[in-house]
C-alpha cells in the first residue's frame, strides 16, 4: 500500500469472477452460528425437493397401509420412517414432496413480491411528491388490512390455484417491501454519487436500478429470508383452510387439515409431522435471516 | 482525593492500545507516553487514524467491546487507573475527568431540556440539591458566554445553534470541576467564526478553573491558539513532542517538517512557492513497516539504518526547552532548509476569455405554511431567500473561489449551476446559453459535459456498489468520448495515472480505498468528460493536511493541464488565498465582498471578510492577528435582516441604516466590490488583520 509509485503503470489483473465473490461473501456467514445452523436447515430442505424423485422413499399419493405409526414396517420392506396416514399414504414421502411445492411457490411469490415492492419503493423514493404520496396511500390501505383475510378473499374469488397464491402474497406483501425500499432510496437518493449521474444525464431508470438499487441490498437480502419464512406459513395457513394448492398433490397445510381429525382419536402424528416440517423450514429461514443480519453488523 | 502540587495529573507511560477485528489484533497505539501537570494545556496532533481519539477513550478507560488496553499505565493524580474498581473508574468520569466530543448535537440528549441535562451533573456527582444545581448551571452557562441563561436551560438541544450547543457542551464538562479536561477535535464541526469565539473560551476557562487540557485535533494552527504544549503523533506513537514554540520554530521530526509543509501559509503562493504534500500515507496498523514508521514516506529515509529497529523516542537538547523530544535517528543531521523538499515554481495560467457568466442569479425556495392560522392571516407562503443577486464571472483556466460559512448558500449556487435546482431570476449564461433555467434533464449533451463537479465528502462521492473503473467509464461512454471499450479502458488507466494512483484501483471498490484516494477518482471522474468548467464544493474539507495539500496541488495541475475553469467552493480562507485568483465573499444568500485574491485579503475589507480573516487559525507563530470575535448567530434565512445580512452581527455597524436598507456595492478598485454602507475611505483605513511580526513572540 505504501510504495504506490512502484506498480504505477502495470495493467492490472483478472478480478474474480462474480460467482467467487458471492462465495466469499457467503463464507462470511460461517462467523454467525445461529446463521450456519438456518443456513443448514435451508439447504437440507431445498436438496430434499429437488431431488423428491430419487430421495422420496414412496409415491407421495399411493395409498399402502392406512394408519401406521411411525416406525412400522412397510409391506416392501421398508420402513415408513414417519409413519402413513388416513389413506395409507407415506408422510414422509408426502412432506418431501410438499417441500417441493412449498419451496417453489414461497420462492416464485416472494421473488415476484420483491419486483413489484422494488419497483414501487425506487419509483416513490426517488421521485417523491406526488408519486410517493400516491404509492404510499395504496400501500399502507393494503397493509391496514388483516392479512390473513386479504388472502382468504383473494384466494376464494379466484379460486385456489398456485398462481394465484402467488397473486396473493405479491399483493399482500409488495407494500411492505415497497416500504423498505422506499426508505433506503430517500438515503441514497441524497448522496452525492447520484447527484454525479444526474449531472451526466443518466436516466431516472438507469440511476434507479445501477446506482441505488445495488446498494440497497443488504437489507433486503436479510428482508427476503424473513419474508420467505412468512410466505411458507402463509401458503401452509392456506392449505389449512383448504385454500391451497388443489388435492390430491401433498401440501403440508392441507395434510394437516386432512388428518387433523384423528390427532385427538390416538394417530396425532398424521399432523404434528407436516407441522413440524412447516415450523422446522420457517425457523430455518428466520435463523439465516438473524445470522446475515448479524454478519452484516459486524465490521 | 489528596491532591500533591507536585504530581501531575495525568502520567501515561507505554501504553499500548489495540482493536481486535475479523483482521486479528489492530495495535492502534504503541507505547504512548504522555505526562500532563496541573493547569498545563497540551496538544495531539497528528492525521486520522494515528490513534489520537485511541488514546482519548483509553484515558476514560472507554474502549468498547473490541477494545483493550493491552499494556503500560494511566495515573491519575498519582493513582494507577487499572487498580481502580469498574465503580470508581465510572465516577471518575464526567467528575474528574470530562470529555469534549466533536460533534456536540450527538453529545447532548435531544429528549431532555438543557437545564435538565446541566443540573443532572451536580446532581449525580455532588449530590447537589435542585436549587444549588440550577444555580451552579446557571453560573456556568454564564461563564461559557451563552447570552439569556435562564431563556436557555429551559430550551432544547435541536433550538440553539452548533456553536451554542457546544457551549452548553463545555458548561457541562466543566460544572464537576474536572482536573482534565479531554477534547476530541471540539470545534471541527463548527465554522471558522464560531470556532474561533469556541476556541479562546476554552483556553480561557482553563486558565479561569487551572484545568488541564487534552486538546486533540489535526489543526496546527489551532494548536498554537490554546496549547501550551504538544505532541505529535504518528502511526499510533508520538514522534515529536516539546513546547509548542520549539516544535513551530525548530521541528525536528521529518513528519512534522512534512506536516508544516503542507498547510497554506499566508505567503505561500501557488506558482512561486506550490505545496509540498507528504508523498504516500499513513500506513494501516497491521502493515506497518519495520524500524521507523514514516520510513517509507520520509525524505531522509536511510536504508539499513532506520528500517531496522524500533526507533526510540530521545531528547533533543536545547536550552530552550528540555521537554522537547523526538523520535528520529537522524534529527541532528538535517538541516532546517533541506526539511521539506523545494517544490519547483510554476507558470501561472493565462486566464481566457469569459466561459461562465453570473448575472443577478436568485434562488428562492418557497415554504408553504399549512397552518390554519397562516391560511387565515394569508401568509401561507414565505421564501428562504438561499441566494441574492449572484453576479460574477470567470474565465477560461481561471480558479474563482466562493467561500462563505455554512448556510450562506454556497451549496445552492452549486446545485443551480449544475441544473439540480432552477434559478428562480436572473441568468447564468455558459458560452451563449441561458442554463439558469434549464434543469439537467433537459441540457444537451455538450452542455452537461463543460460542467462537472467534485463533491465535498469522500465516502459519498463515489457509489459504494460499483468499481472505481466502471465509475470513470461510465463518464467516457455517457459523453462519448470513446466508444471501442478497450479505448475506453485506455483512458480510464490514463485518467488513473493523471491522479497518480495506480491503475490496478481500476478494478477496486470504493471502500478498498482511503479518504484521499476517494477524492482523487471523484476528481479522475469529473475530468473524465473532459469539461470546460469544474465546480469544486468542498473537495478538500473532509481530508487531512497532508491528503488535502496532494489533492490540492493536484486539482491544479489537472486545471493547468486541460485549461479548465475551476470554481472553488469552500470556507477555508488559508486553502482559497493559496489557490484561487479571484474570490466572492458570500453571506445569508448574497455577495459581500468580491475581487482578486491579493485585493480581497488586504483592506478595504468588508467587515465580515476581516472577520473571517481574523477567525482563520494560523500555524505560524510569527503572524499576528488582530482579534475580532462575532458576537450572535448566523440569523435565519427564512427571516433575512431587512437591510445588510451581516447587521445582526457587524462589529463595525454605523446605524440604523444597516439594519434598514440594503447595501450598494461599492468598487474599491477594477473589479474589486464592496457591499457595505460604510464609505469606502474609512474601510481603506482598516489596518491589515494578518501581519507578519518582526520578532518571534515569546
Amino acid at each position: 500500500m505504501n510504495d504506490v509509485s512502484a506498480h504505477l503503470n502495470e495493467t492490472p489483473a483478472k478480478p474474480d469472477p462474480l460467482w467467487k465473490r458471492w462465495a466469499k461473501a457467503a463464507l462470511l456467514l460461517r462467523e454467525s452460528r445461529v446463521g450456519m445452523v438456518g443456513a443448514g436447515i435451508v439447504v437440507i430442505f431445498v436438496l430434499l425437493a429437488i431431488f423428491a424423485p430419487v430421495v422420496a422413499p414412496y409415491d407421495p399419493n399411493l395409498p399402502i397401509l392406512p394408519m401406521a405409526y411411525p416406525g412400522t414396517a412397510a409391506p416392501d420392506g421398508g420402513i415408513f420412517l414417519l409413519g402413513t396416514d388416513h389413506l395409507g399414504r407415506d408422510i414422509l414421502s408426502r412432506i418431501i414432496w410438499g417441500g417441493q411445492r412449498v419451496l417453489f411457490y414461497a420462492t416464485l411469490a416472494t421473488c415476484s413480491a420483491y419486483v413489484v415492492g422494488i419497483v414501487m419503493g425506487l419509483v416513490a423514493g426517488y421521485f417523491k411528491g406526488w408519486v410517493d404520496e400516491a404509492l404510499s396511500f395504496v400501500a399502507n390501505v393494503i397493509l391496514s388490512f388483516p392479512i390473513m383475510v386479504l388472502y382468504v378473499l383473494i384466494i376464494a374469488k379466484f379460486g385456489a390455484s398456485g398462481l394465484n397464491i402467488v397473486f396473493a402474497v405479491v399483493f399482500a406483501s409488495s407494500p411492505g417491501i415497497m416500504r423498505i425500499v422506499r426508505g433506503v432510496t430517500l438515503d441514497i437518493a441524497t448522496r452525492d454519487y447520484i447527484a454525479a449521474a444526474q449531472t451526466r444525464g443518466e436516466s431516472p431508470w438507469y440511476i434507479m436500478l445501477v446506482e441505488i438499487l445495488p446498494n440497497a441490498k443488504g437489507p433486503l437480502i436479510v428482508d427476503f429470508c424473513l419474508r420467505m419464512g412468512y410466505t411458507t406459513i402463509t401458503i401452509g395457513a392456506l392449505g389449512f383452510l383448504g385454500l391451497g394448492l388443489p388435492p390430491p398433490d401433498p401440501d403440508w397445510g392441507g395434510m394437516i387439515t386432512d388428518t387433523r381429525a384423528f390427532v385427538t382419536g390416538g394417530f396425532p402424528h398424521m399432523a404434528i409431522m407436516p407441522a413440524c416440517a412447516v415450523s422446522l423450514l420457517v425457523l430455518g429461514f428466520n435463523l439465516l435471516a438473524d445470522g446475515l443480519r448479524e454478519v452484516s453488523l459486524r465490521d | 482525593m489528596s491532591e500533591n502540587a507536585d504530581t501531575p495529573v495525568l502520567e501515561i507511560a507505554d501504553l499500548r492500545l489495540s482493536y481486535y477485528t475479523r483482521a486479528g489484533e489492530i495495535p492502534a497505539v504503541m507505547d504512548f507516553s504522555l505526562t500532563i501537570g496541573k493547569g498545563e494545556s497540551v496538544g495531539l496532533v497528528g492525521e486520522s487514524g494515528c490513534g489520537k481519539s485511541t488514546v482519548a477513550n483509553g484515558i476514560m478507560r472507554y474502549m468498547g467491546k473490541n477494545g483493550d488496553i493491552v499494556g503500560g499505565t494511566i495515573k491519575f493524580q498519582g493513582r494507577d487507573m487499572a487498580e481502580m474498581s469498574e465503580e470508581e473508574v465510572r465516577r471518575m468520569r464526567g467528575k474528574d475527568i470530562a470529555m469534549i466530543y466533536q460533534e456536540p448535537m450527538a453529545a447532548l440528549n435531544p429528549a431532555l431540556s438543557i437545564g435538565e441535562q446541566l443540573c443532572e451533573v451536580t446532581i449525580v456527582h455532588e449530590a447537589a440539591s435542585e436549587a444549588e444545581a440550577n444555580a451552579r448551571a446557571l453560573e456556568m452557562l454564564d461563564s461559557v458566554d451563552i447570552p439569556d441563561p435562564q431563556r436557555l436551560m429551559d430550551s432544547y438541544p435541536h433550538q440553539i445553534s452548533g456553536g451554542q450547543q457546544q457551549r452548553v457542551v463545555i458548561a457541562m464538562a466543566l460544572l464537576s470541576k474536572p482536573a482534565l479536561l479531554l477534547l476530541d477535535e471540539p470545534t471541527t464541526a463548527l465554522d471558522v467564526t464560531v470556532e474561533a469565539g469556541i476556541v479562546e473560551l476554552i483556553a480561557e476557562l482553563s486558565r479561569k478553573y487551572e484545568t488541564s487540557l487534552l486538546y486533540i485535533s489535526h489543526n496546527l494552527g489551532l494548536m498554537l491558539e490554546v496549547c501550551d504544549r504538544i505532541c505529535v503523533m504518528y502511526s499510533g506513537e508520538v514522534v515529536e513532542e516539546g513546547h509548542i514554540d520549539s516544535i513551530f520554530e525548530w521541528p525536528k521530526h521529518p513528519y512534522t517538517h512534512g506536516l508544516f509543509g503542507c498547510i497554506p501559509l499566508p505567503h505561500a503562493d501557488k506558482n512561486a512557492r506550490p505545496l509540498c504534500a507528504i508523498p504516500g500515507q499513513l500506513p494501516l496498523p497491521h502493515e506497518r513497516p519495520e524500524g521507523c514508521y514514516f520510513g517509507p514516506r520520509c525524505s531522509f529515509f536511510e536504508a539499513g539504518r532506520c528500517d531496522r529497529d524500533l526507533i526510540p523516542i530521545e531528547e533533543v537538547f536545547t536550552d530552550d526547552d528540555p521537554g522537547h523530544r523526538v523520535r528520529c535517528l537522524r534529527w541532528n543531521e538535517i538541516e532546517p532548509g533541506d526539511a521539506v523538499p523545494k517544490t519547483d515554481s510554476r507558470d501561472a495560467i493565462e486566464v481566457g476569455d469569459i466561459v461562465l457568466e453570473i448575472d443577478g442569479m436568485r434562488k428562492y425556495y418557497e415554504v408553504r405554511d399549512t397552518s390554519l392560522a397562516a391560511m387565515i392571516s394569508g401568509k401561507g407562503v414565505t421564501h428562504v431567500k438561499a441566494n441574492e443577486a449572484i453576479s460574477f464571472s470567470a474565465g477560461e483556466g481561471e480558479t474563482v473561489a466562493i467561500v462563505g460559512e455554512s448556510g450562506c448558500g454556497k451549496s445552492t449556487f452549486a446545485k443551480v449551476l449544475m441544473g439540480l435546482e432552477e434559478a428562480t431570476e436572473g441568468e447564468i449564461r455558459l458560452g451563449d446559453t441561458n442554463i439558469a433555467n434549464l434543469p439537467v434533464r433537459e441540457r444537451t449533451q455538450e452542455q452537461l459535459r463543460s460542467l462537472q463537479m467534485v463533491f465535498q465528502n469522500p465516502n459519498d462521492t463515489l457509489n459504494p456498489s460499483l468499481t472505481v473503473g466502471d465509475q470513470i467509464s461510465r463518464v467516457i461512454k455517457r459523453f462519448g468520448i470513446e466508444s471501442d471499450p478497450a479505448k475506453i479502458q485506455d483512458r480510464v488507466f490514463a485518467l488513473l495515472d493523471t491522479v497518480k494512483l495506480p491503475r490496478e484501483f481500476a478494478r477496486r471498490k470504493p471502500r478498498q480505498l482511503s479518504g484521499g484516494q476517494k477524492q482523487r477518482i471523484g476528481i479522475a471522474r469529473a475530468f473524465a468528460g473532459e469539461p470546460k468548467t469544474v465546480i469544486a464544493d468542498e473537495p478538500i474539507s473532509a481530508l487531512d493536511v497532508s491528503v488535502a495539500a496532494a489533492v490540492t496541488e493536484l486539482l491544479m495541475d489537472i486545471q493547468r493541464e486541460f485549461k479548465t475553469t475551476l470554481l472553488f467552493i469552500s470556507h477555508d480562507l488559508s486553502a482559497v488565498r493559496y489557490l484561487a485568483d479571484r474570490v466572492v465573499v458570500m453571506y445569508l444568500g448574497q455577495i459581500m465582498e468580491r475581487g482578486f485574491t491579493n485585493d480581497v485579503f488586504a483592506p478595504p475589507y468588508h467587515p465580515y471578510t476581516e472577520a473571517l480573516l481574523s477567525a482563520v487559525p494560523i500555524a505560524d507563530p510569527k503572524v499576528e492577528k488582530r482579534r475580532i470575535v462575532l458576537e450572535g448567530s448566523l440569523p435565519s434565512a427564512l427571516n433575512p435582516p431587512k437591510g445588510c445580512p451581516f447587521a445582526t452581527r457587524c462589529p463595525r455597524k454605523i446605524g440604523d441604516i444597516c439594519d434598514n436598507e440594503v447595501p450598494p456595492e461599492q468598487n474599491a478598485s477594477a473589479r474589486h466590490a464592496i457591499a457595505c454602507h460604510i464609505p469606502m475611505a474609512e474601510l481603506s483605513e482598516v489596518a491589515p488583520v494578518i501581519s507578519l511580526a518582526e520578532e518571534v513572540p515569546a
